[in-house]
């Protein structure tokens, strides 16, 4: 569409905007970008006072851990063709290997075996190739940028980080699931009646929706401490203690997401034309029927946007697992205030700070792979009013 | 969709919500009004040490937890009124604080210390996340087309980031000496410590939610610019409208309704305000609401956790949350009424 002269900005609002815009990116991907390169480098280099000790790492260059130009050329190479990858062969293939209706869980499969790949290659394969094309090239390959990867170890392998991160997929995986399919059920009537009572259901939940999670902890914190006995009527011997169990923090989680999700879902039901049901009950369809062939097929990208922020709670989620799961069963985001909360060395915190990168990286990809539906689910409730 | 099937299809849910969000509400109603201590018993206990003309003894009076016939200790369970908010709310030492007219005294106190920051940082973020917010998606509708996916996909990373490690990693740029505060003493030519007193922490802590939250702000409002009526931008340029006034009368109110969802979402989750606190470790200087509840209910040295002072602490948060909320639920439901959603 081309701009009429006398409606084109002025020069100076074009600068204005295109350098608000660029400061805007810096501010938004700089604290993100900078943990990340801290987390690589000796506790000396990434808090040293000097932006480009913390960059370029002499200390830890000085102590032979370092990246070689062929180093760098080559993991640049794998970075890029691991994108090209991500956003090609493997959307393709997830999009034709899992059956319909299943494609969010085909995603997280595949988006699972490409990490896993990505990690084999990346930290266990290209080290071998690239040292041994050092040992050939000379001066080529001799290290130029402090790089290591020893606070990693030291976090996944030494202090036992895969147990949180199992907790947390758990609960994760766990809240997306029955999240989704008790809130379906109630968005999809919610949006068709339009009733005093699906009325004051919405309101009701909108109310929930604003209560701060301490407060609804403090009602769950001493029955669940005590669930055994309280439950020891009805279960006898067996009744369990609900407090440190992930499913109880399943069911706390999905009740605290239950009010967003079932506007969410019911903002996706209202576009979608009430026309489709009525069509199918006239065909002889009961509800269930209706919802189960004519909805459900066309349901799934609401569904999906509405799981990735479900996925989100129940990943961020720091008030509730670290008060109801004990310090030694915690999920990934409680757990690593232990690092910051010890610091007593500065390897700590640069372990701590590995531990952020590490939380961090999935939600990275997820929005690498999700940008589309994440944008439509934050709009979805908005532009409906 | 008749009665039966709508209580199928909705049941599950309301269900949940009844027995994980309603049924918590009613106890934490209860406890704030109920004390649960372990039974003591007063018990005159004689000891003796040997002393070199020979024993001394003395008897004494102490006081000794109570254990049932299986070991348990043996707790018991009061009614004591309003005690557990007064213990909260402190009136007796806030009262005389204000008497003496020293509003610091007044904000030493932990709830008033709480309440007083929880509601400067939700006032003071709302207008910075909605200006911030609307500032980007006007400067990203007015870049060409091939940028607009990449610039959305950046502004993304600070919202979707777990809000304890976007605390964190504000807090590495800054702490101790980070390369930010190198730069600000570089730049002001002096030391400076910003984890050392209350405010400073506090403006990290407004940066960092304007940080997280300006993205969400922003992909609203940017959606809202796609729909502006182009007829009457058209009719606004024949009549003579400036650009500042094409967005003062024409764009903004019909950005309205966006803009009081993101402030109604954005208020309820500034309220909220918790993960700062953990993130930038300040409890030494600056508590929230949702964060004074949280501390109560950690166990302490020995064990315990103040659970009714936690609810009555719970109780008032939601008092508040409720009469901030409430001009913005009666337009919902005033809309409801004339068909709008």
């Amino acid at each position: 569409m081309s701009v009429p002269k006398a409606l084109a900005q002025p020069l100076s609002l074009k600068l204005a905007s295109a350098g608000f815009l660029t400061f805007w990116c810096v501010l938004a991907a700089f604290p993100i970008l900078w943990i990340a390169v801290l987390s690589f480098k000796e506790p000396i280099d990434s808090f040293s006072a000097n932006p480009f000790n913390v960059i370029f790492g002499p200390v830890t260059l000085a102590k032979g851990k370092g990246l070689s130009a062929i180093d760098i050329i080559a993991g640049l190479a794998v970075l890029y063709y691991a994108v090209r990858v991500a956003v090609g062969p493997l959307k393709r293939a997830v999009e034709q290997l899992t059956p319909k209706g299943f494609l969010a869980f085909g995603w997280l499969v595949g988006a699972a075996i490409f990490a896993i790949g990505f990690l084999i290659i990346f930290v266990g394969f290209l080290p071998l190739v690239t040292s041994f094309l050092n040992g050939l090239l000379g001066p080529l390959g001799t290290p130029i940028l402090g790089m290591t990867i020893e606070h990693y170890q030291a976090v996944w392998i030494d202090n036992g980080f895969s147990r949180n991160f199992m907790n947390s997929m758990i609960v994760t995986a766990g809240v997306t699931t029955v999240s989704l399919t008790v809130g379906t059920l109630a968005g999809y009537a919610l949006a068709r009646a339009g009733t005093m009572l699906a009325f004051s259901i919405l309101i009701a939940a909108l109310i929930f929706r604003a209560l701060p999670h301490s407060v609804l902890v403090a009602g769950y914190l001493p029955v669940f401490i005590n669930s055994a006995e309280i439950l020891a009527p009805l279960l006898g011997e067996n009744a369990p203690t609900l407090y440190g169990q992930p499913v109880a923090v399943i069911a706390v989680l999905v009740a605290i997401n239950q009010p967003f999700t079932i506007w969410m879902l019911r903002s996706f039901f209202q576009n979608i034309p009430a026309e489709l049901d009525e069509a199918a009950r006239v065909d002889g369809c009961t509800h269930f029927q209706a919802f189960r062939w004519v909805i459900m097929p066309v349901m799934w990208p609401g569904v999906i946007t509405t799981g990735l922020f479900s996925f989100l709670l129940g990943y961020n989620d720091f008030l509730v697992t670290s008060l109801l799961l004990d310090a030694q069963n915690q999920t990934m985001v409680p757990a690593i205030t232990g690092y910051f909360n010890r610091e007593t060395t500065t390897t700590d915190q640069v372990e701590a700070v590995a531990a952020a990168v590490s939380i961090t990286a999935p939600l990275f990809l997820l929005v690498m792979i999700f940008q589309r539906q994440i944008v439509s689910g934050l709009t979805a409730g908005a532009v409906k009013g | 969709m008749n009665k039966k099937t709508f209580a199928a299809f909705v049941g599950p849910s309301v269900v949940m919500m009844i027995l994980f969000i309603a049924i918590p509400l009613i106890f934490v109603l209860i406890q704030s009004f109920q004390v649960t201590q372990p039974v003591t018993e007063l018990v005159e206990v004689e000891k003796c040490t040997p002393g070199f003309t020979g024993q001394i003894c003395e008897t004494k009076i102490e006081t000794r937890q109570m254990f049932d016939d299986a070991g348990n200790p043996l707790r018991q369970t009061k009614f004591v009124g309003f005690d557990s908010y007064n213990k909260v709310l402190e009136l007796q030492r806030a009262g005389a604080a204000l008497a003496e007219g020293s509003i610091k005294a007044f904000l030493q106190i932990d709830f008033w210390k709480a309440l007083r920051f929880t509601l400067t940082f939700t006032l003071i973020t709302l207008p910075l996340v909605l200006g911030v917010g609307l500032l980007i998606a006007l400067a990203v509708n007015n870049a060409t087309q091939r940028i607009k996916g990449p610039i959305i996909f950046i502004s993304l990373l600070p919202f979707i980031i777990t809000p304890v490690i976007g605390a964190l990693a504000i807090r590495w740029l800054f702490i101790g000496d980070g390369i930010l505060t190198a730069a600000i003493e570089w730049y002001l030519a002096r030391d400076v410590a910003l984890f050392a007193q209350g405010w400073t922490i506090e403006l990290m802590m407004l940066f960092y939610r304007v940080w997280h939250v300006a993205p969400f702000a922003f992909v609203v409002f940017y959606a809202g610019l796609q729909t502006v009526n182009q007829d009457t931008i058209e009719s606004a340029i024949i009549d003579g409208a400036s650009r500042f006034e094409r967005l003062r009368y024409v764009i903004i109110p019909h950005m309205m309704p966006l803009v009081v969802f993101v402030a109604l979402i954005h208020l309820m989750d500034a309220y909220r305000a918790f993960e700062e606190i953990v993130g930038f470790s300040s409890q030494a200087h600056i508590i929230s609401l949702q964060w004074l509840t949280y501390d109560f209910l950690q166990a302490d040295d020995s064990g315990n956790r103040s659970i009714s002072r936690a609810s009555a602490s719970a109780m008032l948060t939601m008092i508040g949350i409720v009469l901030l909320l409430f001009p913005l639920l009666r337009k919902t439901w005033q809309d409801y009424r004339g068909g709008k959603i």
